[in-house]
Formats: C-alpha cells, sequence, structure tokens
C-alpha cells in the first residue's frame, strides 16, 4: 500500500506501470485520476491545503479499510496540495485485485472516502476574487452506500 | 494543547494555530472558551454544523473528551479528490 501526498506533479503513465508492473498474481488493476476543471470560468490556481501528518493517516486507514472489505492485492493513492492550474492533476488512485469487480468496487470506495474523509480543502483563486469549494452533499450521501 | 485551524477557519481566526493551556473537558467546552476571546473567533465558530473536528488527527465531534488529548484542529468539511 503505497499514499503519498506531495506538492510536485507525478506522471501518471509512469506511476501506473510501475504500480501495474508489481502486481504479480492479479488480474486487475483500476485506477482513477483527478483533475483541476475550470468550474469558476477564469481560474487562475485551485490552491489545494491539507493537513499534514493526519492526512497521511486518513489516507492509509481509508486504504486499510478498503483492504479488509475486497480481495485486493495493493492500493496506490497520490494526492497533490498547493498551488495547480486547470488541466493539471490533483490525484490519482489505483487498485488491483484478482479480479475486476473487486478492483473496481475498492477504487470506488477509496474515491468517495477520500472525497468526505481526508484533511484536503481547494480554493478557487479567479480575477474576481476567491472562494472555498464548499462540500457537496451528495458527496456525503454517497459514503452511505458503504455502510 | 495545540489547536489548529485550517481553510476558511484559519482565515478567519487569522492565525494557523493556537497554543492553549485550557481545563476544557470536551471540545465543545474548548469552543465555547475559544469563542469568548475576540471577535475573530466567535465569527469562526459561529456555525458548529458548519465545522470538523480532528483530536489528535483522527475525526472526531464536539462530544469528545479532551483528557490527555494534545491536537485539536477545527476545519470545514473536507473536499479532496
Amino acid at each position: 500500500m503505497d499514499v503519498r501526498v506531495q506538492d510536485v506533479e507525478f506522471d501518471l503513465g509512469a506511476e501506473l506501470n510501475r504500480f501495474a508492473a508489481r502486481q504479480t498474481g492479479m488480474g486487475a488493476v483500476v485506477s482513477f485520476t483527478g483533475i483541476v476543471r475550470d468550474l469558476a470560468e477564469g481560474l487562475d490556481v485551485m490552491q489545494i491545503e491539507h493537513y499534514p501528518g493526519m492526512t497521511e493517516k486518513a489516507l492509509t486507514k481509508i486504504a486499510q479499510e478498503a483492504k479488509t472489505r475486497w480481495s485486493l492485492g495493493d492500493a496506490l493513492v497520490i494526492h497533490r496540495h498547493g498551488a495547480l492550474r486547470a488541466d493539471d492533476l490533483i490525484m490519482m488512485v489505483a487498485t488491483s485485485a484478482p479480479h475486476r469487480v473487486d478492483a473496481f468496487a475498492a477504487a470506488e470506495f477509496l474515491m468517495d472516502y477520500l472525497k468526505s474523509r481526508a484533511p484536503f480543502w481547494k480554493k478557487e483563486v479567479t480575477g474576481s476574487g476567491e472562494d472555498w469549494v464548499a462540500a457537496k452533499d451528495e458527496d456525503e450521501d454517497a459514503l452511505t452506500r458503504w455502510d | 494543547m495545540d489547536v489548529l485551524y485550517f481553510a476558511w477557519v484559519r482565515e478567519r481566526i487569522g492565525q494557523p494555530k493556537d497554543i492553549v493551556d485550557t481545563g476544557a473537558a470536551t471540545v465543545r467546552e474548548l469552543v465555547e472558551e475559544l469563542r469568548a476571546r475576540e471577535p475573530r473567533y466567535e465569527a469562526a465558530f459561529a456555525d458548529l454544523d458548519a465545522l470538523r473536528v480532528a483530536v489528535d488527527q483522527e475525526l472526531a465531534d464536539f462530544d469528545t473528551p479532551l483528557s490527555g488529548v494534545r491536537e485539536v484542529a477545527f476545519f470545514p468539511p473536507m473536499t479532496g479528490g
């Protein structure tokens, strides 16, 4: 299990290749990539703040929980912080499992928990000011399907 | 204990951290002590429904006891991913 919180860019292809190459005996690798969208229309910067120390703990706990729920080989989570721009990669999740059903489910579970339970906050900075992105009710609701 | 603030909570209070000497038994009592300090704290803690809390880096609630706790953090609902 590999959890990384970093301000520098990452190479999606290289990370996914490296992850997949380690998964001996696994029949499936699933990955998700989060990309900065210009929802504010005129986005200069998406500033991502996090809680150093707690972030890594929360992500590790979420990944460990995924491993207890599904037959998983491994999981990778990379999440960036700092100043990002439209079309930059924010984060990626990858899972491996003997079968695709488990790999897909675990990746969705990781994403649902990461959105609402990992201590990250986004602020959109545009020419007309700056605003913290509000949490969405549907992201919180998405967690109930895993109860 | 260390009291940390993130995102707009940090901005309203104007600093990322306080070191607090408190006898508060719970997070809620700590919040009441902080609110009584200055208007900027009152503004940050005006609506507890809009806030989340972590105690020693684990998500908690406002009734969590503070005995033996070293770090409390306040922040808005998280928006990762």
